[in-house]
């Protein structure tokens, strides 16, 4: 706990920030790499095709990974709002604002990934089923997060407001987990569940390793984003400062 | 407390006084209502299957459309400054705006579904279970909708954007809404869970949405 609020206060400084994502990124982007590769290999040449669905069931490598990002970005998102309007960490706003576009990304594909798996198998690409139904409000709550920030052209207010809304709709989370058990067609969860995973060790493998995949996938990608971001609004300052006719001053100086 | 009831005596009979906000959400109600029948063709038992989902989905756009005025007036004439510098915590101020927006928006619109209902011929059965939904429903409805009025009570073209951040949290409603309708009318003993999700959606909106509102406002006012 105590190395976590050392970290947090350390990372409070833009600079020390870069300067550790930096160092991750290289890594997280060789590791997603890696893990998406021996992932993808084990699903197609080292995991059978199930005995029902076929060659179909390769499409839940893909599925899983992204519909359980989907929601774990929205807490992220939640959680860094909660740190923005409590703690005010200048870093927070930056990952809520990097994470969103990511989040509803992932949430597409799983959508789409699942309604490809859908045709073949309940023989429709949509059904109105509960856990399909609330897992499309979710990408909705996502977009409205990006209309609500890009409509204010104060970026501080659009930050404290988008993360209001964020905390409003988390109410959406354990709507989306629990979905399933409302008589839906979706299956029920089979790894993360209380006692042991339900699903064969020949398909749980290459899922864990995709999963592990896309969340390295995902932590380039966000730190790459939190890294523009600090980039850009540093640019914007900076741009302010010669605007102002400040900047001339500044560069007199260092030529004298 | 009597600031509170005040508040929303005075928003109540401004909203009465003006005339324009009732009149416009019951118009919008009954032209939406009116345009479905033309392009889904006048099968009357089509019309009586789908009538409670379409009672339903025109209530909430018409209490939509009234929701973004909700702190928009009193935000541009400088009223709201007054109130967050009052007395009264600012989420009283919100709690009591929205509970006048569902006096004087849903209550009327409520009272508009029976007639409405004649128009698409819904099962004489539903009517009781419809309107019994509809009082249930809508406090979700006006107070979810204080929050999405105070997130975009600084921005222009606000009205689009309060349906794209609103229609997503109204959807809980709709479905326990519907679902309690349908069940009511086959029999099926899931009306009760479904009535009472239904209420709890509206109860935990009356109580968490005022400080989610009031949290929203008090950042653009400062």
């Amino acid at each position: 706990m105590l190395a976590m609020q050392k970290l947090s206060h350390r990372l409070a400084n833009p600079s020390n920030f870069m300067a550790l994502s930096g160092r991750l990124l290289p890594l997280c982007c060789g590791l997603a790499a890696l893990l998406l590769i021996a992932g993808l290999g084990l699903a197609f040449f080292g995991s059978p095709p199930d005995y029902q669905q076929g060659q179909t069931v390769k499409i839940m490598y893909v599925h899983v990974p992204a519909a359980w990002l989907a929601l774990m970005i929205y807490a992220l998102i939640a959680l860094s709002s909660f740190t923005l309007l409590v703690f005010r960490h200048p870093l927070a706003d930056v990952s809520a604002k990097a994470a969103a576009p990511i989040g509803a990304t992932f949430t597409f594909l799983a959508l789409a990934t699942g309604s490809l798996w859908g045709k073949p198998m309940w023989g429709t690409f949509w059904v109105w089923d509960p856990r399909l139904t609330s897992v499309l409000i979710l990408f909705f709550l996502y977009l409205g997060l990006m209309a609500l920030r890009a409509s204010i052209e104060d970026e501080a207010l659009a930050a404290k407001l988008t993360a209001v809304l964020s905390l409003v709709g988390i109410a959406i989370l354990p709507v989306i987990k629990f979905s399933v058990e409302w008589n839906s067609l979706h299956q029920p969860a089979s790894v993360m569940r209380l006692g042991a995973p339900t699903i064969h060790p020949s398909l749980l493998w290459p899922l864990l390793v995709m999963a592990l995949g896309f969340m390295a996938l995902f932590a380039a990608l966000y730190l790459k984003a939190m890294r523009n971001e600090i980039l850009r609004r540093r640019l914007k300052s900076l741009r302010k400062v010669a605007a102002t006719g400040a900047g001339a001053a500044l560069s007199q100086q260092a030529a004298v | 407390m009597s600031a509170f009831w005040q508040l929303l005596g005075r928003d109540v009979l401004i909203a009465w006084k003006e005339g324009g906000s009732i009149g416009i959400a019951l118009g919008f109600y009954l032209v939406v209502v009116v345009l479905l029948p033309l392009g889904l063709g006048p099968d009357l038992n089509l019309l009586a299957r789908i009538a409670p989902g379409v009672l339903w989905i025109a209530l909430l756009l018409s209490a939509l459309l009234s929701l973004g005025r909700l702190f928009e007036a009193d935000f541009e004439d400088g009223s709201l400054d007054v109130l967050a510098t009052g007395a009264l915590p600012l989420e009283a101020v919100a709690a009591a705006k929205a509970l006048a927006h569902w006096l004087t928006t849903a209550l009327p619109l409520i009272g508009l579904t029976p007639v409405l209902g004649l128009l698409l011929n819904l099962n004489p059965d539903a009517y009781g279970v419809l309107l019994a939904t509809m009082l249930a429903g809508t406090p979700a409805v006006s107070f979810l909708g204080a929050v999405g009025a105070a997130l975009t009570v600084a921005t222009r073209r606000g009205g689009l954007l309060l349906g794209l951040l609103l229609l997503p949290l109204f959807v809980p409603t709709l479905i326990f809404g519907i679902e309690a309708i349908g069940a009511a009318l086959t029999g099926a003993d899931s009306f009760r869970a479904s009535f009472l999700i239904l209420t709890a959606i509206s109860l935990a909106a009356v109580v968490l949405a005022p400080v989610a509102a009031a949290g929203a406002l008090r950042f653009q006012l400062q």
